[in-house]
């Protein structure tokens, strides 16, 4: 493995040698300040449904980029695929906030040029150098999309209506609830309790001490009891709610919808705890070997019809508030419903995603990583 | 062996072909050193399988040994069995890997008890057309692509799904075994079923009549032929069958990601997570338990001489 | 021979083993037609429409690249499979065990482990990953059907067959010819039947060892996991039943015609 890890190394080296002028003319910083020809392919690891022939078939005839798309299950897999055979196999992936930052430590992404993506300066102000994707000023991709993780319930069957996150962690539902099987679902405990027990003192839900970590996993250790299952896929989610095995649990847009559509009295609301959320990245990888292809990817999921057309496939909001009126245009009354240019007030309100690391924002190294996350997670699943 | 050699240097007399003489003259080589025909008929196979699998697995289990650097994930080459000592002192591996091993058996128990029955009513009862049909019977699942098997079995077993409201119709309790190892269980022995029934079915179909009628003549009732004659001659069979439903269990992720409850963690699932959170070495040393339980099984095959039954 | 009373209980157990193969796919045939995208019972309506959706490009471009990778890592299979299986059955040497061991490794750790090694070896090696990439990583999982199916039948079988046949002055294609392969087409076949399934259903080890190629089960995957077009699953595989049936009925066929599912044909080869 380690050799494996050397050539890689040695690899991103020459990479970073020879191949960055590839993208047209490069700066003094090494970034490209202008996009070059396209290399004719194009390489991604996607979510399902971000790839859609809606938005690539058009993209394909205007760039000649033909668009190879692998699905990824999860945010470990796509950090997984990148790593193992990210160098020469992908040139980006759509990467959540939970995974990017593992993608940036761990060098499998590289830098970009925002300023080669025409709507960037469109972007909510949010989402133009969120910490989840920008480090140290140093841009390593462009942002994409984002959503809540909400509060679903079955309105027939969870009465009065839930307004707290208090209800997936009480016995009233015993047997009825279902949360996302990923070991981010620690994050949510965590701001949970920062409402719940001041005393602990959490203020992000991502960067933790030992005390206030621990008392997360005792409260999803007394939750798990209480658990039908823990969800993995989206479709998961959806059956257990359409089949009455769950009533209430932590959810995304996307399932609301798809349930509604098919008639399950279902409603989603973020609580007064405010809520998790997502924030999507498309990122540029180390060792990409269509580099200009990727570039003109980026700045095509970036125009406002793609971002609205994706937002309403997935049930998401655009990172360009351009996007609104047109999602309003596809399906009257989405805008408002995604929150679609949302003021900065409700943006706040949401902890997204972005990858634990030990070293906390005071400075200090005594948070838990993202691999006692992990472990902590495989212990409590058991 | 002499007689053989001698029976192929007369045959070549007769028949001078030089084609003919090469092969009798290679088959006679093979007699005299069946070394020569092992060491060809291995060789290929196992020097591919050596050099692509063997090699890789080999780089990966080394890594066992490393550890990772909790900032980077990045892999240190500092030589040490902490992610062994882990495996053991953390109960949660231990719980696991009873899980995984114990539901496998079940699985493997389940399969052998469906198929014997089924395979000795094809192989010995059955006419040619209805052994036809159910030999097409027992294939065709096989192509109905196991996910979407794993996803129907969901259906049926849903609060709401096909048992209960049978259920329901039949007067009795609902069952309420969705999205638990139950289901796990069950789902393992219905798609791994058709691996278990085709080898039992070939083994009791080479049974030759004689035998069971030379048993009933020296007075064995049929429970005694059964034991006595059935069972063991079959027995290479339902191991076949049985590595494949035991290992097959013991190697999946989906089925226990789909339709698992909240303690149905399979060793694949444990492993799949500590790899996707760049914990490599520790995935290594987690995946070297199903490599030890299958080298304990296949030893106990051989015990029960079930290799060597014949 | 068995008695009245045993031979109906085991046809009656042979009837409910296969209503329990059975009913699900009856499940998977009817829930094609479901109007809704999320399965429920009883179904609420039906519709015709997923069977215009089901065949677009991307369905037939996966179908076709795992029929293909699965050929070519059966045919594979079958060789070195069968190779190995001749060689330990017939000499006893040091290490046999070994080697059954070493064979079924692939099936009995876990998916990821035999995809992440196997993609490392790739990634190091420089091979690009394609569609032999895939048949590779099938291959060794394979390997051990055809092994195992071929090896219980070798052992049921006795060499002092082959001796007679070479006493008889056979020479080694024909003692293979009318000796062994009789013995051993329906392993042959089963085994090379069941490596194809397997193959074919594969998810884990082709998702490290794909590039971004979509087999079909992953592609079936990618449909499940956010079930927008779960009824389009259901199209795919209720129509892998009918398309399937003809090679299935086709190797039955065949198998009877060469008398291996002929009761008692090919028992008198068979010595203890």
């Amino acid at each position: 493995m380690s050799r494996i890890k050397r050539v890689h190394i040695l690899l991103a080296a020459a990479a970073a040698a020879l191949c960055v002028p590839a993208a047209g003319v490069s700066s003094p910083s090494g970034l490209p300040t202008s996009i070059g020809k396209g290399e004719g392919q194009l390489n991604l690891i996607a979510w399902e449904g971000y790839t859609q022939p809606q938005w690539v078939k058009p993209f394909e005839k205007a760039t000649g980029c033909q668009v190879n798309a692998k699905y990824a299950g999860s945010s470990d897999e796509m950090v997984t695929l990148m790593r193992q055979g990210g160098g020469s196999q992908y040139d980006g992936v759509s990467a959540s906030g939970d995974a990017s930052l593992r993608l940036i430590y761990g060098k499998d992404v590289q830098p970009v040029n925002p300023n080669l993506i025409p709507d960037w300066k469109n972007f909510i102000p949010a989402l133009k150098s969120p910490a989840h994707n920008t480090v140290n000023g140093v841009h390593y991709g462009i942002s994409l999309q984002w959503g809540p993780n909400t509060l679903l319930y079955n309105t027939k069957l969870v009465k009065p209506a839930p307004t707290s996150w208090s209800v997936i962690y009480s016995p009233k539902y015993r047997g009825k609830i279902t949360v996302p099987d990923n070991p981010i679902q620690i994050a949510d405990a965590a701001l949970y309790l920062s409402k719940a027990q001041p005393s602990l003192k959490i203020t992000d839900p991502y960067e933790l001490n030992q005390a206030q970590f621990n008392a997360a996993i005792s409260l999803l250790k007394r939750q798990k009891p209480l658990i039908k299952k823990y969800w993995a896929l989206a479709s998961d989610e959806i059956d257990l709610f359409k089949n009455g095995d769950a009533v209430v649990g932590a959810s995304w847009p996307y399932q609301t919808n798809t349930l509604q559509a098919a008639k399950v009295p279902v409603k989603d609301l973020i609580p007064k705890e405010g809520a998790t959320g997502w924030a999507d990245t498309w990122m540029m990888s180390s060792h990409a070997q269509h580099p200009n292809c990727m570039y003109k990817w980026m700045a095509w999921v970036s125009t406002p019809k793609v971002q609205a057309e994706q937002a309403i496939y997935f049930g998401e909001t655009p990172a360009n508030p351009k996007a609104c009126p047109i999602m309003n245009k596809l399906s009257p009354g989405s805008a408002a419903q995604y929150h679609c240019g949302a003021s900065a007030s409700y943006f706040n309100s949401i902890r997204f995603w972005k990858t634990p690391v030990a070293a906390c924002g005071n400075g200090q190294n005594d948070c838990m990583d993202y691999t006692k996350w992990q472990q902590a997670w495989t212990q409590l699943r058991g | 062996m002499a007689a053989s050699l001698d029976t192929a240097e007369r045959l070549s007399h007769r028949e001078p072909g030089r084609l003919r003489a090469a092969r009798l003259g290679l088959s006679g080589l093979f007699w005299r050193h069946p070394w020569a025909k092992a060491l060809l008929l291995l060789a290929p196979p196992l020097l591919a399988f050596v050099l692509v699998y063997v090699a890789s697995l080999v780089a990966l289990f080394l890594s066992s040994f490393w550890t990772v650097n909790p900032l980077t994930t990045e892999i240190q080459h500092i030589w040490n069995v902490g992610n062994y000592t882990s495996l053991w002192d953390s109960s949660v591996f231990r719980t696991v890997t009873f899980r995984t091993v114990g539901i496998a058996a079940a699985v493997t128990f389940t399969d052998a008890v469906l198929a014997f029955p089924l395979g000795y009513f094809m192989a010995r009862i059955a006419g040619g057309r209805s052994r036809a049909f159910i030999f097409v019977a027992v294939l065709l699942p096989l192509w109905s692509s196991y996910l979407v098997r794993v996803y129907i079995w969901r259906l049926i077993l849903d609060d709401k799904g096909v048992l209960n409201w049978a259920l329901g119709k039949a007067g009795l309790p609902a069952a309420n075994i969705g999205y638990s190892n139950w289901a796990v269980w069950l789902i393992f022995a219905y798609v791994w079923l058709p691996f278990m029934i085709l080898p039992v079915y070939g083994a009791l179909e080479r049974i030759p009549d004689s035998y069971l009628e030379a048993s009933r003549d020296l007075g064995a009732g049929a429970w005694t032929t059964f034991r006595r004659v059935v069972l063991p001659l079959a027995l290479p069979g339902v191991v076949a069958g049985s590595i494949f439903t035991f290992s097959l269990t013991l190697g999946d992720y989906v089925t226990p990601l789909l339709a698992g409850g909240t303690n149905s963690q399979f060793i694949g699932n444990v492993v799949y997570s500590q790899i996707g959170s760049g914990d490599v070495p520790s995935a290594a040393a987690f995946a070297a338990v199903p490599l030890a339980v299958m080298a304990v099984y296949l030893l106990i095959a051989r015990k029960l001489g079930a290799f060597e039954a014949i | 021979m068995e008695q009245r009373g045993t031979r109906v209980a085991l046809g009656a157990w042979t009837a409910l083993v296969i209503l329990f193969l059975w009913i699900p796919l009856a499940l998977i045939a009817v829930y094609a037609f479901n109007k809704s995208n999320v399965q429920s019972w009883p179904i609420p309506a039906f519709t015709t429409h997923w069977f215009h959706a089901a065949w677009t490009s991307e369905v037939k471009a996966a179908l076709w690249l795992s029929v293909r990778v699965g050929l070519i890592a059966t045919g594979i299979a079958i060789l070195l499979g069968s190779a190995a299986a001749f060689g330990v059955a017939r000499f006893r040497f040091f290490g046999r065990e070994a080697i059954s061991f070493l064979f079924v490794l692939p099936i009995a750790l876990p998916g990821i482990v035999t995809g992440i090694a196997l993609n490392s070896a790739f990634i190091a090696g420089h091979v690009n990953l394609s569609e032999w990439t895939i048949v590779t990583g099938h291959a060794t999982f394979c390997v051990v059907i055809v092994y195992n199916n071929v090896l219980a039948r070798l052992r049921r079988s006795s060499p002092s067959l082959l001796e007679a046949s070479q006493d008889l002055g056979a020479d080694g294609w024909q003692t293979f010819r009318f000796v062994v392969w009789p013995v051993l087409s329906t392993a042959l076949v089963a085994g090379g039947l069941l490596a194809f399934a397997l193959s074919f259903d594969e998810v884990i080890v082709t998702t490290f060892t794909a590039g971004s190629q979509n087999t079909l089960p992953l592609l079936i995957l990618g449909y499940i996991r956010l079930g927008q077009q779960l009824p389009v699953v259901n199209v795919i595989a209720f129509a892998m039943i009918l398309v399937t049936a003809v090679p299935v009925l086709l190797a039955q066929r065949l198998m009877r015609e060469t008398g291996v599912l002929r009761r008692g044909a090919s028992a008198a080869v068979v010595a203890k």
